[in-house]
């Protein structure tokens, strides 16, 4: 029986939406099957509370490729990027530090608190933008294979050695160091004053199981700093509509290109015959034929789920098994009948259109670390704020308020496991927490969804609620992202491909895996 | 000292950065806040209040006034009915502009007019013999445009009336908030978007009604460099930047016919005896010269020149307004008069005047961009104007 499509994707997160959108425009029939009743996976906009849209999961944006953007056309499609203009980190002492986008102002603002670090700042950012264009075209590179002596692999490896030959020495050496030191280490070299290091240093913490002075948390810290809008790195927006907006713009791309989107539709296994993908088989028990299977779902979820184990290689399922996903992140979304009132930037001001980081020490957040390792979820946790409505009106009713609150640490293995008992207290901490900054806080919630990593792992399927589809840690990327000899979006069965965050070079709404798939799969002729 | 319109008290509280600039002989703001970005996101996002006063404004009444009019524009102003609007340019008697506006039916025998020059001696001039009566009324009305996704439903607050049924390029009179106001559908944005027209007595009190009105949906003072950013993705051509008044030039060549701005939708030729018809009649059976266009510079060809140069690409934040060289084959085809990145559209846009036969939509030219220091060219692509037209902009 002749099958009706060239490719079928399962899941509709938006690495396998950008994906669909790519192989349909290469001209192949393309079916993308979706279990959740909308598209997106963990970029997805629910209206939780009537008249309250939250962005659920992820929640901002800036590292989507913008090559996908004008390759899809995605504007056309709906994108809308809104400007996020600052970050306030409220202090203990009542005071707070500000990150402003005009840059005399926020100059100004740092040396208000540290007259040294205001300057170094310059040369921090100048530094931090020569290590963004450093990795840029690693970015856009399928990852050779250091061990392998095909031709492709080669010529890869040294086009890779040829690109950090020609970053020169000084830059070099401060990639190295990026690449392996831990972000308070990283920046105690550059900086004196500790809530700014904290602030910096979180973003090496997002998503992983490290604390700020752990070995490693300065790469993710680099990886937050890569992403462009417009041309300049380290730029964060918002999507208007929410970020399942972005899904919903690349999915009407990816149908406008002639790609079909089934949505209900949960894949229970790849069908796979004498080493070769066939196919699918849904949940419904509905099978659906196609040459070329394409998994958008984590490397667990490939490997270890989606097909027979027993058909892989051994050291493979053992990399995977090995694979470390460890969700350390929740998401707390509030629905506020008024806007909160922060005691260090009293009333409405334009700080409540940007993010709030509560992050006022190195130890406040290695402490909330400390909490996680043992295996609790910390009582005073590290958290990024924003509240969309103050940039698009349409997120909640006229005069009320959302409000996303990306909590850490909260980790997926939790003494005891998790309920709905232990999920509300996690609930109540970031609560608590927060309204000691913002005092009416709490009299404003009207409606709170919280989200520990076992609820991401419900709801998007996300092995263990990691946000990446596994770790960004240095041992897990490029060449080793999912795995020794595949991280090259192939898999050791024929026409299974595999194109989520799990993949290089992963991790936030990029799209990078997706395209990068797609492009490899189009240069075969299956 | 230049003079403040009616709005100054509120907007002079405003301006963060004592950003101003000229506009007629006033000062308006460049923008409110030190960057514009958040300006201009509320023009597609949510809802741009924007000082439009310094328009210029008159007023023609009597039984004369809709041949008066129609004499002196392209558009057929007989065909003009109550509550409506027209845009129009308006040309010297050899068919090149000396100016571009708006015509507002206010009642049955009464038109406004806005214009960016004073045109009081022109219309004068036009009513040799007819029974008009001519007016300046530029300082007694203050205008504020409200622009965006979301300035129908901050208005229908405001004045409590359905906009619904105010189609666009259609007026009404209304009281908001009591205040008497004419609003127009109209903008320079190309977006859904209205004009608001006020006595300048009572100017600051509509203001303090429409940001308390406006403020649950998002509503943002914005200055004219964001309202030049979204006028150039409307593809909207500006007096004195993208070309001059024939009553200013002063060598032929900087002059322009309605044809050669791409405005011959404008131009009735069914329509009675008007100044320029002649000359209009005569270009347009021997073809235009000159075509303004949109030209979208493409990305990969631009990144590839800084990369050149190990930076990533410069995009112009506040959108320019200079002659930038367009070639073919090495060459001059024509100049670009404005351009900016879109923040929205996510391309690097110009507005340019290429000459015959290289403005057909999709033609491939090379855009100059001077890249530290040096003059390079990007390829280009001629794009049919406007850039942006949400269906929302008419729906």
């Amino acid at each position: 029986m002749p099958s009706r499509y060239d490719c079928i994707l399962i899941g509709g997160g938006h690495n396998a939406l950008v994906a669909a959108a790519y192989l349909a425009r290469g001209g192949r029939r393309v079916l993308v099957l979706e279990r959740r009743p909308l598209v997106g996976g963990a970029a997805v906009t629910e209206e939780i509370f009537p008249g309250f849209k939250f962005s659920v999961f992820s929640y901002v944006v800036s590292l989507l490729r913008p090559e996908i953007i004008r390759d899809l056309e995605l504007p056309r499609h709906g994108l809308q990027i809104l400007p996020l203009e600052s970050t306030i980190v409220p202090l203990d002492n009542g005071d707070h530090l500000g990150f402003w986008s005009d840059p005399d102002q926020s100059r100004r603002e740092l040396a208000r608190h540290s007259p040294h670090d205001a300057e170094a700042a310059t040369l921090f950012g100048r530094l931090m933008h020569h290590m963004a264009m450093a990795v840029k075209p690693i970015l856009a590179m399928v990852p050779p294979d250091p061990a392998s002596l095909a031709p492709s692999d080669l010529k890869g490896m040294l086009k890779f050695a040829g690109h950090f030959r020609s970053l020169g020495a000084e830059r070099f050496h401060a990639l190295y160091k990026l690449m392996t030191m831990a972000a308070a280490d990283y920046l105690d070299e550059w900086f004196e004053l500790d809530p700014l290091k904290a602030t910096k240093s979180a973003s090496g913490i997002i998503g992983t199981f490290l604390g700020p002075r752990s070995p490693g948390s300065a790469y993710v810290l680099l990886h937050h700093y890569m992403g462009e809008i417009d041309g300049a790195f380290r730029a964060w927006g918002f999507q208007k509509g929410g970020t399942g907006e972005i899904s919903e713009a690349i999915a009407r791309a990816a149908r406008a290109a002639g790609a079909e989107i089934r949505t209900e539709a949960a894949v229970e296994r790849v069908l796979v015959r004498g080493g070769r993908a066939t196919g699918v088989a849904l949940a419904s028990g509905e099978e659906i034929l196609a040459p070329v299977v394409v998994s958008g779902l984590d490397p667990r979820r490939t490997f270890l789920e989606l097909v027979e184990p027993a058909q892989l290689p051994d050291e493979l399922v053992q990399a995977i098994q090995r694979f470390k996903f460890r969700g350390s992140s929740g998401k707390v979304n509030l629905a506020l009948s008024e806007l909160p009132d922060f005691r260090c930037l009293p009333g409405v001001g334009p700080h409540l259109r940007g993010a709030v980081s509560i992050s006022p020490s190195l130890d406040y957040l290695e402490r909330a670390y400390d909490d996680a390792k043992y295996g609790e979820f910390s009582r005073e946790p590290y958290m990024d704020i924003v509240i969309p409505s103050m940039i698009d009106p349409g997120m909640a009713p006229p005069g009320q308020h959302v409000m996303s609150c990306f909590v850490q640490y909260a980790p997926y293995h939790l003494n005891g496991g998790w309920n709905d008992a232990r999920r509300e207290a996690f609930g109540d901490a970031v609560v608590n927490t927060l309204t000691r900054y913002a005092p009416n806080l709490k009299s404003a919630i009207i409606g709170r969804q919280v989200l520990s990593p076992a609820d991401i792992e419900r709801i998007t399927g996300l092995s263990e609620g990691n946000i990446f589809q596994g770790e960004l840690a240095l041992h897990q990327l490029f060449f080793l992202r999912p795995a020794p000899a595949w991280a090259r979006y192939r898999t050791p069965i024929r026409g299974y491909w595999q194109c989520g965050a799990g993949t290089h070079p992963g991790g936030g709404i990029m799209g990078a895996s997706g395209r990068l798939a797609a492009l490899e799969i189009l240069k075969g002729r299956g | 000292m230049l003079k403040t319109t009616p709005f100054h008290a509120r907007t002079s509280a405003l301006v963060q950065g004592q950003a101003w600039r000229r506009w007629a002989g006033y000062m308006v703001a460049s923008s409110y806040e030190l960057l514009h970005e958040r300006e201009y996101a509320a023009i597609r996002n949510s809802a741009a209040l924007i000082d439009v006063s310094p328009l210029y404004k008159y007023s023609v009444a009597g039984p004369g006034a809709a041949r008066l009019l129609d004499r002196m524009v392209t558009r057929d102003v007989t065909r003009c009915a109550l509550h409506q609007v027209m845009y129009t340019p308006w040309c010297d008697a050899r068919g090149k502009v000396i100016d571009d506006g708006t015509i507002s039916r206010l009642a049955e025998q009464e038109y406004r007019l806005t214009s960016a020059e004073p045109n009081l001696r022109w219309l004068s001039l036009n009513a040799v013999g007819l029974d008009a009566t001519i007016t300046d009324i530029s300082e007694r009305l203050g205008a504020l445009a409200l622009q965006g996704p979301l300035s129908r439903t901050i208005l229908e607050r405001l004045c409590e009336t359905d906009l619904s049924g105010l189609k666009y390029f259609r007026l009404l009179h209304c009281r908001a908030r009591g205040i008497p106001v004419t609003v127009s559908r109209t903008g320079y944005t190309g977006d859904l978007g209205y004009e608001l027209w006020v006595e300048a007595a009572r100017a600051v009190e509509l203001w303090d009604a429409l940001i308390a009105a406006g403020t649950p949906y998002g509503i943002t003072p914005a200055g004219i460099w964001a309202l030049d950013l979204a006028r150039i993705e409307a593809g909207l051509v500006m007096l004195d930047v993208d070309y001059h008044s024939s009553h200013h030039a002063l060598i032929p060549a900087q002059e322009s016919s309605p044809l050669e701005l791409g405005l011959e939708w404008a131009v009735s030729w069914s329509k009675g005896p008007f100044n320029g018809r002649q000359a209009l009649r005569r270009e347009r059976e021997r073809g235009a010269e000159w075509r303004f266009v949109g030209i979208a510079v493409d990305w990969v060809s631009l990144e590839a020149l800084y990369a050149k140069v190990g930076l990533p690409p410069q995009l112009p934040a506040v959108a320019w307004r200079a002659s930038v060289p367009v070639y073919r084959d090495n060459l001059q085809i024509g100049y670009a008069s404005s351009g900016c990145w879109s923040p929205l559209l996510k391309q690097y846009l110009a507005l340019a005047h290429l000459r015959a036969p290289h403005f057909a939509p999709g033609t491939r030219v090379r855009f100059e961009l001077t890249v530290e220091h040096r003059r390079l060219q990007a390829d280009a692509r001629v794009v049919a104007l406007p850039f942006f037209d949400p269906e929302r902009k008419r729906a």
